[in-house]
């Protein structure tokens, strides 16, 4: 067999793709073949295209009526191109041959690189059959399965009824659906070359009550990827019930009395504790900056010896689920500490490259506007051995933290948590509700202090906004027990 | 990418085969690079052209849908028209937003055509590398900037409706944020930060940004703890402005039409704050570098008095709420299915003559807060309450020393009535304008 053609730079113009437009399938191989030809060319150590496709929409219900319904459209595509330990990143909405080449050029000549001469040869690169996660797993048929925009209204609007049924001082409910379908492909110049489909959803109420100066506010919200039923098979009564629960015991609440405590933390959502204080400062972006105090403690201990951590993508339909990430790697599991001992980071293509952590499948982005970086997936705590009941045993005065709010961590590791809903603990009994409470510590404080885990692992929905935007993931732990922490209050 | 006109055109003629007779669209479109530095070597470099619509469209029952897309060719705007007006069978019944009755009128000083030449990325890594270098040089405990950029953008922006409104304004800025981190033997470390934006990259205040983070990185280098107890406490201009944007419900109508907000309707003439505070949204104010002349219904904005001498003096509106509330659109709207508002750009400034003024100069254990951090975990904006991390000094007799590992609580509406001075020397921010303000009596935890 002759080898075929060579692709020569000055015949580019000439050439005729027509990719699919509403669909990323293998017609999209040439033309991404020939552009990543073109960047190596150039001389960039590796180019990588990210393409996206998004079908959004999101549907609001406030008391008894449908007050919103917003669909978004949008299609744009990345090119990052890496050259040394630097790297360029050019986004831009335009999929034709010609808007990506554009967006290609733009980034090889911000690193000094120019497109080969008219006589040179372009070499394309031979990318892998198409790895196509989408249809081999059967969810091209996802969108179309997923519940209409009558259902939407239909669920949301039963669910604040059952609020109004289940809840007293009621100034305002509120139920919040969104439906997030991603097409996804993935080119780079060694040869990747994959495709998927994500369906991400939430559903959740929030209910504000208030009794003179006395208020109250309470949400919650669940969410899956890869479940077309999710909203169909939502238990919006239990819902319902649980947060009209705690909105009645919070409305009445004390303020905390600042102080350093012994707290259980409640398990499910309960582990952004450790999502904010430890699993940020395992990813290698932080390495790279130098803001994580574990830079050099792989194998160290540097947690409690009871605590064992994990971070993976593989949980059927949890938040942060996904079948590759978005550089084209298979998700895995990570073992992240193991009874104390930090056992690996989390890292994305650029990561591994400049710190020599080995990829993990965790390069994660928001969406096409941003480089992929080094991102938690379903990250929590692994059961332990002791049961509620020890949990609670051991604490004299402390406080449970059963609804965590959100929280953040600095560049120094400090971190804070509000709590939503919290509760005084006497001689290991539950007690009054308490309001306006704050965790703060450091990480590498607090790690050796999360010293019991109960054997009640639960996992809850989250969204973590990080470098590289905003993404869903999981949180998650049994109840756990922190020695002692610092509770801002009044 | 299709200009507005071309854009324009687009929709009218997809919604006369749609058979859609009233619709608007606002949309946007960005064309920005910006870069990071790691110790004298660039470490990304990014750069985008994106743009986006929304498109509202009103059927013959006069309900309304409404989509968004990046896809601005023919196909793309004529798939979002179409998705609308599917939407709007399902849209709300009540309270349906219209077009604004300004979205025609005159705007005085337009912005126009505002776009500044970019400078070169090479000349953005340039500087950036330079201005990294000088503040790593500024102390020798200052290890590390992990967080910088510098960037450069040019934004356009456009309203036009089937009433046959159209606007368009585009203007360029530069930006620049410096955080450094400080590594000592025996002690944590500590970092700072400052933040520029101007007009241009010639006009960005790159040396006033260098400086500030270096000066509030070393000033933090000693520090100690705070006994927990009630404080006097002086907040810094960006402080303050953080704490009214995180309660911005108070003046916001539509937050109080959906009982979202500790206001509510009948609240306006109430004195919610001492006389000696006044505050405004004056997204027109010559200092605001990101000034916007028109908002997303087509309104020109303006400048709003909220808060006057203490006593509650206006909300800000859309179209919809101004309608509802009996009062005129304000310019502070964003369209979708649900219109929102929200402020441009506060100006605070003190209210009232104060019977006794107060200086840093001769204070004793005062504590002066410079940032206020994690608003997104430690505001409950329905409750009023507050709980957050900050970072700043203890004042005593002239001197000061960085506090390390502390929270600031309270509720808004004491802390507003608590208000015993407002200084009258204002700063800019990128947020606002704001002078320094006092408040007695906050409760601060520390050891």
């Amino acid at each position: 067999m002759p080898p075929s053609a060579l692709l020569i730079s000055q015949e580019l113009p000439k050439l005729n793709y027509s990719a699919t437009r509403d669909r990323f399938d293998d017609t999209w191989r040439d033309p991404l073949s020939t552009l990543l030809g073109i960047g190596r060319a150039a001389g960039a150590d590796l180019v990588e295209f990210f393409l996206e496709r998004v079908n959004y929409i999101s549907c609001l219900a406030e008391d008894d009526a449908i007050t919103s319904i917003s669909p978004r459209l949008s299609t744009g595509a990345g090119v990052r191109v890496f050259r040394g330990k630097g790297d360029c990143y050019v986004s831009t909405n335009d999929l034709s041959f010609k808007g990506l080449k554009v967006a290609l050029e733009k980034a090889l000549s911000i690193l000094g690189l120019t497109l080969p001469a008219p006589h040179a040869f372009i070499p394309e690169t031979n990318l892998e059959l198409l790895r196509d996660y989408a249809t081999v797993r059967g969810k091209d048929s996802w969108l179309a399965d997923s519940s209409p925009i009558s259902e939407m209204g239909d669920v949301l609007l039963r669910s604040t009824t059952e609020l109004e049924k289940q809840a007293s001082h009621i100034q305002s409910r509120r139920a919040v659906y969104f439906r997030d379908w991603q097409e996804v492909l993935v080119a780079a110049s060694d040869g990747t070359f994959a495709r998927d489909i994500r369906l991400t959803q939430s559903v959740g109420c929030n209910l504000l009550c208030a009794d003179g100066d006395h208020r109250s506010s309470i949400g919650k919200r669940v969410g899956s990827t890869g479940d077309p039923n999710f909203l169909r098979s939502w238990n919006y009564e239990d819902t319902a019930a649980d947060i009209s629960e705690s909105a009645g015991k919070m409305l009445y609440a004390d303020y905390v009395e600042s102080g350093s405590y012994p707290i259980i933390m409640a398990n499910q959502f309960g582990g952004v504790i450790f999502h904010e204080a430890c699993g940020h400062l395992l990813e290698t972006t932080q390495i790279e900056r130098k803001t994580t105090p574990f830079i050099d403690k792989k194998g160290e201990k540097i947690a409690h010896e009871n605590l064992t951590a994990w971070d993976e993508g593989l949980s059927s339909n949890e938040f942060g689920t996904i079948d590759m990430d978005d550089e084209g790697m298979p998700a895995q599991r990570t073992l992240l500490i193991e009874n104390g001992i930090l056992k690996n980071f989390l890292s994305d293509r650029a990561g591994s490259m400049r710190t020599g952590h080995p990829r993990t499948g965790s390069g994660r982005r928001q969406s096409y506007a941003y480089a992929a970086a080094s991102r938690m997936r379903n990250t929590y705590i692994a059961p332990g051995d002791y049961s509620l009941d020890d949990l609670f045993a051991s604490v004299d005065k402390g406080i449970y933290c059963k609804k965590m709010g959100g929280g953040s961590v600095g560049p120094t590791g400090e971190f804070n948590f509000g709590v939503d809903e919290a509760y005084l603990i006497e001689n290991g009994k539950v007690t009054k509700p308490l309001k306006g409470a704050i965790l703060i510590g450091e990480a590498k404080e607090i790690m050796n202090k999360i010293s019991m885990s109960s054997q009640d692992l639960g996992l809850a929905a989250g969204f973590c906004g990080s470098v590289s935007g905003s993404i869903y993931v999981t949180v998650g732990q049994p109840h756990v027990k922190v020695d002692a922490i610092t509770v801002g209050g009044r | 990418m299709p200009t507005i006109q071309e854009i324009a055109s687009f929709a009218e003629t997809s919604a006369r085969d749609l058979g859609v007779k009233k619709y608007d669209i606002y949309g946007s479109s960005v064309d920005d690079n910006s870069v990071q530095v790691d110790h004298g070597e660039p470490k990304q470099v990014k750069a985008s052209n994106r743009c986006g619509v929304i498109v509202r469209v009103w059927n013959a029952d006069e309900t309304i849908g409404v989509t968004s897309t990046t896809d601005v060719d023919p196909q793309g705007i004529q798939l979002a028209l179409k998705t609308a007006y599917e939407a709007s069978q399902f849209g709300p019944k009540e309270h349906i937003p219209d077009f604004s009755p300004q979205a025609q009128a005159p705007i005085p000083n337009p912005l126009g055509d505002a776009l500044a030449p970019q400078a070169p990325v090479s000349k953005l890594i340039e500087t950036l590398i330079e201005t990294e270098k000088r503040l790593l040089d500024a102390h020798p405990a200052i290890a590390g900037v992990p967080y910088n950029g510098l960037s450069q953008r040019d934004v356009e922006r456009f309203y036009l409706n089937s009433d046959g409104a159209l606007r368009h304004e585009a203007c360029s800025y530069a930006s620049i944020y410096l955080y450094s981190k400080t590594e000592q033997d025996g002690k944590k470390p500590r970092s700072a930060g400052a933040y520029r934006v101007h007009r241009s990259l010639d006009q960005l205040d790159i040396e006033g940004c260098l400086k500030e983070a270096a000066e509030k990185t070393i000033s933090h280098l000693d520090y100690q703890k705070v006994k927990t107890g009630k404080y006097r406490v002086v907040f810094a201009p960006e402080a303050f402005l953080s704490l009214i944007g995180a309660f911005s419900n108070l003046f916001n109508a539509q937050s109080i039409l959906d009982k979202q907000s500790l206001s509510t309707p009948d609240s306006l003439g109430e004195a919610i704050a001492s006389p000696l505070l006044s505050v405004a949204d004056d997204a027109r104010h010559p200092e605001n570098v990101a000034v916007e002349t028109f908002d997303g219904e087509g309104t020109p904005t303006r400048r709003v008095p909220l808060i006057t001498e203490g006593v509650l003096t206006s909300f800000i509106h859309s179209a919809g709420t101004a309608k509802r509330l009996n009062a005129q659109p304000t310019g502070n709207a964003s369209i979708g299915a649900k219109v929102s508002v929200g402020a441009n750009f506060y100006h605070v400034s003190a209210g009232k003559a104060a019977s006794q003024s107060y200086s840093l100069d001769g204070a004793e254990n005062v504590i002066l807060i410079d940032d206020l951090s994690a608003l997104h975990a430690g505001v409950n904006s329905l409750q009023g309450s507050f709980s957050l991390p900050f970072d700043g000094w203890l004042v005593n007799g002239g001197d000061r020393i960085s506090i390390d590992s502390a929270t600031i609580a309270g509720d808004i509406r004491d802390l507003l009535k608590s208000i015993i001075y407002v200084e009258s020397e204002a700063e800019v921010t990128p947020g606002g304008i704001s002078p320094r303000v006092w408040v007695d009596n906050l409760s601060v935890t520390g050891e």
